[in-house]
């Protein structure tokens, strides 16, 4: 349920404090020095293997995709069942009856996207149509995008509510609200919609679409991170991100577990309040896990594409 | 301790592109020659007690054997040479620098304690930045505001400290070199091995001898080069006590003398800041090098609507430093430099506790060997307390609040020092009416203990007189 935010919207999101950019990039920087060897390594590849959405989200997304990919996401790793499963699998409403179909039973889970994904210009009814339709078809997830107009012209109240009313509307489905911080551009904007968006019941926090350059990056996600840790002080309430795009290689997956760790805290390193949303990574992440427990990488052949 | 679900496993950065020999001679005149005395002095790894090899100690008359040599390149070789060519030899240096700083980094931090990601990050990169810039000047000193045509001084007497070895030599001896003088260095007698490294560096880069002469010792010898009356100019880094014996003995000497002292830094936080960011420059401010650095934010002053938020964000970021092996890459604060260091920042809090202020440290696992100190916050802190007025050095941070920007101002500038400030705020308004009304040689607006070759560092009151670094640090070594 939305909690209630006292008096205007405005007034609330800009009395928030400020965030200086540059002091957050020297912040992100200074965290992806960390150096993550050997044991520390293998439990991160593991962790972060667990909290991978997978995703894909094209035009040319099919039946046959969609299965081929929700096979990957029950058995990354067919060499060695050892390989945990991924957190879900990821797709647009239209695809989530066969990916429903065909992760039935495997714990996996299925998220829609949904609200008018990308973009999100279309009305309020078919945002909540499009909800209703991936919620009723088994999505145990629903991904959606805020309206970045709105936002941008200062309208926090239509934001606010079309949150809600998706909130509503996924019920018990797990809500993951996309800021599309690419469009936001400032971090102080990345703040306020954090904040507005808890508010307003999101479960998760998610950066971008992918649809739009540029996606996740550190220091985004870094202000997010920093939010859900301040709401959680506020409300009790915890609340988990997921940064989304450009994520490619175990590298930057081992930064952004850093990150989690340093700024939220260890309480967030669970794929219940932490998600990295990727298509690629997957595979890098599985020739490292081969890598530290063989001595050699094997060829790409030697992983699924899908 | 509960065990942790991603915890860093050990990542020690290698010590075996260092290699230190168990003896060292003094640098004099392109070589490594003997000294008259037998003394020794052993210098140790902080972080774990051991030694890591033993240097000259330079008597008097090794010194003047060093200034012999100093004057006869100055003379012969040096100042005659144009400053094109004298860029070269600069540039060299800074590009041997970069090609050896990994080299350089672990020596660094086997010698003073400091943890590796600093001298790896900042350290080396800044050194060799002081090196470049500075040669870059070399051939355009006519241009630099100081008259048409601006001579050397002739041969610097150089004394260095110990909490940034490399880069205190750096700061140092580029601008000398650049400006046509030679020197002749001492090194603190903690953490003399990266200035005897640098001396293999000027071999390397074909220096002509002379030009750079590097005598290792205590504060005799220290004396000695400051007191040689062949010393056109004066440069000295460390305390404000060492630094006024310096000005008595400079003093109707005619010699031109600059100094870099102590200071006790204040952090400014206004109530609209960024606070997180505020939180991230507040311990870069005061736990950056173990705090041992003279510009340090050693004084928070917060303002009071915020400063119990600001304090629990703080508390909450202090918890998460990583205490331990400064050869560690994920390791945030190293060893305290000394067992003299460790004595004295022990005896300040000491002072503060039997003066009624409290004092936090996070749970954190010392060390059993070796010079270790946990970083501390002493809130409740007031004007009248010794740790709000005295230089700690260490990871000491002393918190006070404030009311009013006037307020602010009136505390930051209440102490005999005037080197650093650092102001917090969103409003730039407000950043611009507090930095122009701090007395302090530096003002950083919204972070903290940032530098750059191009920007003069220096102090106001006892924290020292002349700049180092930009044009304004070429004034120091022309006449």
């Amino acid at each position: 349920m939305p909690d209630t935010v006292p008096g205007s919207l405005r007034a609330y999101l800009h009395g928030l404090p400020g965030v200086d950019e540059v002091g957050v990039h020297r912040r992100a920087a200074d965290l992806a020095t960390r150096s993550i060897k050997t044991t520390a390594k293998r439990r991160a590849i593991d962790l972060a293997i667990r909290m991978v959405d997978l995703t894909t989200l094209e035009g040319a997304d099919t039946p046959g995709k969609v299965r081929a990919l929700a096979g990957k996401a029950m058995r990354p790793d067919p060499a060695d069942p050892t390989t945990p499963a991924v957190a879900a699998l990821c797709v647009y409403p239209d695809m989530v009856p066969v990916a429903a179909q065909a992760l039935s039973g495997s714990g996996v889970g299925l998220a829609s996207v949904a609200t008018g994904f990308p973009a999100g210009r279309t009305s309020p009814e078919v945002k909540l149509a499009d909800t209703r339709m991936a919620v009723a078809a088994g999505a145990t997830e629903i991904d959606m995008v805020i309206d970045r107009g709105a936002f941008l012209s200062g309208d926090y109240r239509k934001v606010f509510d079309e949150i809600a009313a998706v909130k509503e509307a996924c019920g018990e489905t797990h809500l993951k609200v996309i800021l599309e911080t690419g469009e936001l551009v400032s971090y102080d904007n990345v703040r306020r919609a954090s904040w507005l968006a808890m508010h307003a019941g999101a479960d998760f926090i998610k950066t971008s679409t992918g649809k739009v350059t540029p996606a996740a990056t550190l220091p985004v996600t870094l202000v997010m991170l920093e939010a859900v840790r301040d709401y959680l002080a506020a409300t009790g309430r915890r609340v988990g991100v997921k940064p989304a795009g450009g994520i490619r290689t175990t590298k930057d997956a081992m930064r952004y577990l850093v990150l989690v760790k340093e700024v939220a805290g260890e309480s967030w390193l669970d794929p219940a309040w932490f998600r990295l949303g990727a298509s690629t990574l997957l595979n890098d992440l599985l020739m490292q896990r081969t890598k530290l427990n063989t001595g050699h990488y094997a060829g790409p052949d030697y992983y699924t594409i899908d | 301790m509960t065990e942790e679900i991603f915890e860093y496993a050990p990542a020690p950065e290698s010590r075996s592109t260092v290699s230190i020999r168990p003896s060292y001679d003094l640098f004099v005149d392109g070589e490594f020659v003997e000294a008259k005395s037998d003394e020794r002095i052993v210098t140790i790894n902080p972080a774990d007690e051991e030694p890591l090899s033993e240097v000259a100690v330079a008597s008097e008359a090794d010194v003047d054997r060093a200034f012999t040599a100093a004057r006869r390149a100055f003379e012969r070789v040096w100042s005659p040479l144009p400053g094109a060519e004298r860029g070269k030899y600069l540039f060299r240096i800074a590009r041997i620098i970069q090609e050896r700083a990994r080299e350089l980094a672990v020596l660094e931090s086997l010698d003073n304690g400091k943890p590796i990601k600093e001298t790896r990050d900042v350290d080396l990169p800044l050194v060799a930045a002081h090196f470049f810039y500075h040669a870059g000047w070399a051939d355009k000193l006519a241009h630099a505001g100081l008259g048409p045509s601006p001579r050397p001084l002739g041969v610097a007497a150089q004394v260095i400290p110990w909490n940034f070895p490399l880069l205190m030599l750096a700061w140092k001896v580029a601008p000398a070199l650049a400006t046509g003088n030679t020197v002749v260095l001492k090194p603190a007698e903690t953490t003399p091995l990266t200035a005897l490294a640098f001396a293999e560096i000027c071999q390397e880069a074909g220096l002509p001898p002379g030009v750079v002469n590097i005598v290792t010792g205590a504060g005799d010898t220290g004396r000695a080069v400051v007191a040689h009356p062949d010393a056109d100019k004066v440069a000295f880094t460390g305390s404000t006590e060492v630094g006024r014996e310096i000005a008595r003995a400079v003093a109707g000497t005619g010699r031109r003398l600059s100094l870099e002292l102590g200071g006790k830094g204040a952090n400014i936080v206004y109530d609209d800041a960024a606070i997180d960011q505020a939180v991230e420059g507040i311990v870069s401010g005061i736990f950056f090098n173990q705090g041992h650095v003279c510009c340090a934010g050693s004084r928070l002053l917060v303002q009071e609507s915020i400063a119990e938020e600001l304090l629990a964000k703080l508390r909450a970021r202090i918890e998460r430093l990583r205490l331990g092996d400064p050869l560690d890459k994920n390791t945030d604060i190293g060893a305290i430099n000394s067992a003299a260091q460790l004595a004295r920042i022990r005896e300040l809090v000491a002072v503060g506790e039997a003066e009624g202020v409290s004092g936090w440290s996070p749970a954190c696992l010392i060390p059993e060997r070796g010079f270790w100190f946990p970083p501390t916050v002493f809130t409740g802190v007031t004007q009248a307390h010794r740790v709000a007025r005295e230089e700690i050095f260490g990871p000491v941070l002393s918190v006070l609040t404030f009311r009013t920007p006037e307020e602010a101002v009136a505390k930051a500038n209440n102490t005999p020092y005037g080197l650093s400030a650092g102001v917090w705020t969103e409003k730039g308004s407000r950043m611009l009416w507090t930095a122009s009304r701090l007395r302090a040689g530096v003002v950083w607006s919204n972070t903290f203990n940032m530098f750059d070759p191009a920007s003069p560092f220096g102090g106001y009151k006892e924290s020292g007189y002349g700049r180092e670094g930009g044009r304004h640090g070429l004034e120091a070594y022309l006449g």
